[in-house]
C-alpha cells in the first residue's frame, strides 16, 4: 500500500513534482500550466515568435525537442519538425523512432536528412576524419543543416529545444575561458541576420527536470537513453556541478542565466564576430563564415571520402573529452 | 521493491519503506536530475515508496548542446 504524498500548491490534488526553485509541488494539470506560461513568458520577453510565423522544430528524438514542439502546436503556433539522422548507431536508429511516432500519432509534418545517404558521412566518421571530437561534428553539422533547410522550405524561424541546463551549462563554460565572442551570441533569440534564419530557443526558462516531467504527464514517449558518444563531455560535467550548486541553492541556474540574459548581455552587444560583420560568402555553398570555405564543407568533403567508422571506435575515443 | 535505472539500464532490488527522496540519496543520485516513477506514475519526492511497488528512476539530464 503507498501512502498519498503532499499536495499541489494550487489546488490541492495529489502533488506528482516538487520544484524547489518555485519552493512548490505542482499536479500533473499545473505543473503544465507553469511549463505554458513560462515558455509564453520567454517567447514575449524575447520576441521569439509570433502566431504567424511558420516554425520549424529541430527534433531529436529527446524530451526537449519533442516537448517544444508539442507545446508549440499546442499553443496554436504553426510547426514543422526537421529530423537529422547522424549515424549514432542503434542510438540514432532508436531516435528517429521516436520522433516518426510523434510525428504520426500527431499528424504534424516531418522533414528528414540522413548524413550518410544524403551527404556521405556519419557522425562519427566525420569525427575521425576531421579530428574533431564527436560533439563538434555533431553540433556543426546540426547547425548548417538547419540553417539550410529553413532557408530553403521558406520558414520564418528555426526553433530548438535547448532549456535552462542547457544554456546555463554552455554559460557556465564560456565563462570559465570568459570566451567574450561566444558569451556575446549565448542569447535566447537570434535574428535573421547575414543569411542565417532567425533562431528561437523557447524553453530557457524551463529545466531538464520539467521538461523531462512534460512528456511523461504528457505521454510523450521519449528515447531515455543518453547519447552513447556524449557521455562524460565538458557539457554534462558542467551540468552535474551545477545542478550540485542548485540542490543547496534552489533557483541558482536561473539566476545565473535570466541573471545573465537580463544584467550581463546588453553590454555585450557588437562584441561577437558575427555582429561586426567580419563574414564572407562559402566559396564552395554561398553559406556565411569568417574563411573562404565553410566548415561545414570542409567537414563534408574530409568525412565522406574516409572510410566509415563505425561508432564503437568513436566511443573509445570519447573518453579523452 | 523493483528498480529500473538507466544508462545503463538495468534493474535493483530495494528495500521499500522510504521516500523517494530518500531513494535518491541512497543510490547516490542528484535530485535534480531525476524524476522518480512509481507504478506508472510521477511522484513528488516526498512521496512514500513500498514493497511490491514497480519504480524507475529516470535521468533527465541531456548531453547535446
Amino acid at each position: 500500500m503507498t501512502a498519498v504524498a503532499s499536495k499541489c500548491r494550487a489546488c490541492k490534488a495529489p502533488a506528482v513534482i516538487d520544484l524547489p526553485r518555485h519552493n512548490a509541488k505542482f499536479c500533473a494539470e499545473h505543473l503544465q500550466q507553469l511549463c505554458r506560461r513560462q515558455m509564453a513568458k520567454a517567447i514575449e520577453d524575447f520576441d521569439m515568435l509570433s502566431i504567424d510565423d511558420r516554425i520549424l522544430v529541430a527534433v531529436s528524438g529527446g524530451k526537449d525537442s519533442l516537448a517544444v514542439w508539442d507545446m508549440l502546436i499546442e499553443a496554436g503556433y504553426q510547426a514543422d519538425g526537421l529530423y537529422i539522422g547522424l549515424g549514432i548507431g542503434d542510438y540514432s536508429d532508436d531516435s528517429g523512432g521516436y520522433v516518426r511516432r510523434f510525428a504520426d500519432e500527431r499528424g504534424l509534418t516531418l522533414r528528414t536528412i540522413d548524413l550518410r545517404n544524403d551527404y556521405g558521412y556519419d557522425v562519427p566518421t566525420a569525427s575521425r576524419a576531421t579530428g574533431r571530437v564527436p560533439c563538434s561534428a555533431c553540433g556543426l553539422s546540426k547547425r548548417r543543416l538547419f540553417d539550410q533547410a529553413a532557408r530553403e522550405g521558406g520558414y520564418d524561424v528555426v526553433v530548438t529545444g535547448h532549456n535552462l541546463d542547457d544554456e546555463a551549462a554552455v554559460l557556465f563554460g564560456n565563462t570559465l575561458r570568459w570566451d567574450i565572442d561566444y558569451l556575446a551570441r549565448q542569447l535566447p533569440v537570434l535574428p535573421a541576420a547575414n543569411g542565417f534564419p532567425k533562431k528561437a530557443k523557447p524553453l530557457v526558462r524551463l529545466t531538464e527536470r520539467e521538461m523531462a516531467a512534460w512528456c511523461l504527464v504528457r505521454g510523450i514517449d521519449y528515447v531515455v537513453e543518453e547519447c552513447p558518444i556524449a557521455a562524460g563531455n565538458r557539457h554534462l560535467s558542467y551540468k552535474e556541478s551545477l545542478n550540485a550548486i542548485e540542490v543547496n541553492s534552489p533557483g541558482a541556474k536561473a539566476s545565473f542565466y535570466l541573471g545573465f540574459l537580463d544584467r550581463m548581455a546588453p553590454l555585450l552587444v557588437g562584441k561577437s564576430a558575427a555582429a561586426s560583420g567580419e563574414l564572407n560568402d562559402c566559396v564552395q555553398c554561398g553559406s556565411p563564415t569568417t574563411g573562404e570555405t565553410c566548415a561545414f564543407c570542409r567537414l563534408v568533403e574530409k568525412s565522406s571520402a574516409h572510410e566509415p567508422v563505425p561508432v564503437e571506435m568513436v566511443l573509445t575515443r570519447g573518453k579523452r573529452r | 521493491m523493483k528498480v529500473l535505472l538507466r544508462n545503463p539500464r538495468r534493474e535493483i532490488e530495494v528495500p521499500g519503506g522510504r521516500s523517494v527522496e530518500r531513494l535518491l540519496d541512497d543510490l547516490e543520485l542528484s535530485r535534480e536530475a531525476h524524476l522518480v516513477i512509481r507504478n506508472g506514475t510521477l511522484v513528488p519526492g516526498d512521496a512514500r515508496l513500498e514493497d511490491g511497488d514497480t519504480i524507475e528512476v529516470r535521468p533527465v539530464i541531456s548531453g547535446g548542446t
